[in-house]
């Protein structure tokens, strides 16, 4: 069930950003994304959850195990917050999503539509998406932004929890979330800019 | 894929879901049309089927942009792409959901607004049948168009633009099955055209479109 990446190069905007990309993501283990903005964190993610195909290089993962949660929660402002989480349940083929509501400390705000929610509370529905995926690889792009400390301290626990259980977690983030990971600079891998040698495809 | 489908039946007939938008806009046109060319009902009668049906197709043009611009605009879209359900069911789903919002209701609505504009008592069964199979096609065409535009700003001038040309083949046929019904003429032909585009385009427009929305999510 490992997740390994091997010489990944990929694009954004049909540009390179990334290029000689390689690390093993073991079951049980975290691994966060650093680096400045704009270096490529994003795409990256974007290209191992499958959205967008690679330059180069190879992503070897088990099939549908991975589980992306980006800057966008996929909310619907019109539907309650257990109505949101239940159809995720049931498009990812899970039943039950009590264990979502009560590690999120959402279960008091469930019949509450999305669109009343403050946007700590949505960021926090949008992460107790992650647990009814049933997936066990979580690729996530900056899950902290807008929590506050104590909804940070309840995401750290709930990837904890999650990585005792035999998951994996790859985290872009910028700060620490209280519990040992090993961390990736991505600031080595920034793509050099090369002869465009295939930029006349569109143009010939 | 029946969560999505019934997820999207419930944001329609919520609090600005647009449900109703594309009726009052057939509703509209229809109810203005007497005015405007004048009362005397053999004229009105000669054009009630292709008034009825234009309007329907452009009641349908206007909810278009909605099918996926929303779901691109929170991330759902990201998040079914990476879903287990298949982006092709993804699009059947969100395709199905716009018909029985939109064509199905102007499928029904359309005898009382028939009477509006005086159409033969011959053409009634006629009208609702041609609308009944001609619906869906206009539904999944604008699936498609609204596919290759999700993700543009103002995407709503061009998807118009790409989808009333491939509109164009209904209208004939589904007008004709009525003209044709109403004049006691055999209609078999337009029927069968109309069913045709409709199968046709459920085949291959859902395969199509999942295409081009997995290139404009890079």
């Amino acid at each position: 069930m490992d997740l390994t990446v091997q010489d990944l190069a990929c694009a954004r905007g049909g540009l390179p950003v990334l290029e000689g990309v390689g690390f093993t993501l073991h079951p049980g283990r975290a691994l966060m994304l650093r680096g400045p903005n704009g270096i490529g964190k994003t795409t990256l993610l974007r290209t191992l959850a499958g959205l967008q195909p690679a330059l180069s290089g190879t992503i070897s993962a088990p099939p549908e195990a991975m589980a992306y949660a980006a800057h966008a929660d996929g909310l619907k402002a019109t539907l309650s917050v257990e109505e949101n989480l239940r159809f995720w349940a049931r498009i990812f083929g899970q039943t039950g999503i009590g264990q979502a509501l009560d590690e999120f400390n959402l279960a008091d705000l469930a019949h509450r539509p999305a669109q009343n929610l403050s946007a700590g509370q949505k960021r926090r529905l949008g992460l107790a998406r992650l647990l009814v995926t049933g997936r066990p690889i979580w690729v996530l792009d900056e899950p902290t932004v807008s929590l506050d400390a104590a909804s940070v301290a309840l995401f750290g626990q709930a990837v904890a929890r999650h990585l005792r259980a035999g998951g994996a977690a790859l985290i872009a983030t910028h700060i620490h979330l209280g519990f040992e990971a090993a961390e990736l600079d991505l600031t080595p891998f920034r793509a050099r800019p090369r002869a465009m040698d295939r930029f006349d495809e569109a143009f010939a | 894929m029946i969560a999505l489908l019934i997820r999207d039946l419930a944001l329609a007939i919520r609090a600005g879901g647009g449900f109703g938008l594309g009726l009052a806009f057939f509703l509209i046109v229809v109810v203005l049309v007497p005015f405007g060319v004048g009362p005397e009902s053999a004229i009105l009668s000669r054009i009630a089927p292709g008034i009825l049906w234009v309007g329907a197709l452009l009641a349908c043009l206007l909810s278009l942009d909605r099918i996926f611009a929303l779901d691109f605009e929170d991330g759902s879209l990201d998040l079914l792409a990476t879903a287990p359900i298949p982006l092709e069911g993804v699009v059947a789903m969100k395709a199905a959901a716009h018909w029985v919002t939109t064509g199905l209701p102007l499928t029904l609505a359309a005898p009382g607004l028939g009477l509006l504009l005086s159409l033969d008592p011959a053409a009634y069964g006629w009208l609702v049948l041609s609308l009944a199979l001609g619906t869906p096609a206009l539904s999944m065409i604008g699936t498609f168009g609204a596919a290759l535009t999700v993700g543009l700003k103002r995407g709503g001038l061009l998807l118009s633009l790409l989808v009333l040309p491939l509109y164009v083949p209904t209208l004939i046929f589904g007008a004709e099955a009525v003209v044709r019904g109403a004049a006691g003429q055999a209609n078999a032909t337009p029927l069968l055209m109309l069913a045709g585009i409709t199968l046709a385009t459920l085949a291959l427009l859902p395969f199509a479109a999942a295409a081009a929305i997995r290139i404009n999510l890079r």
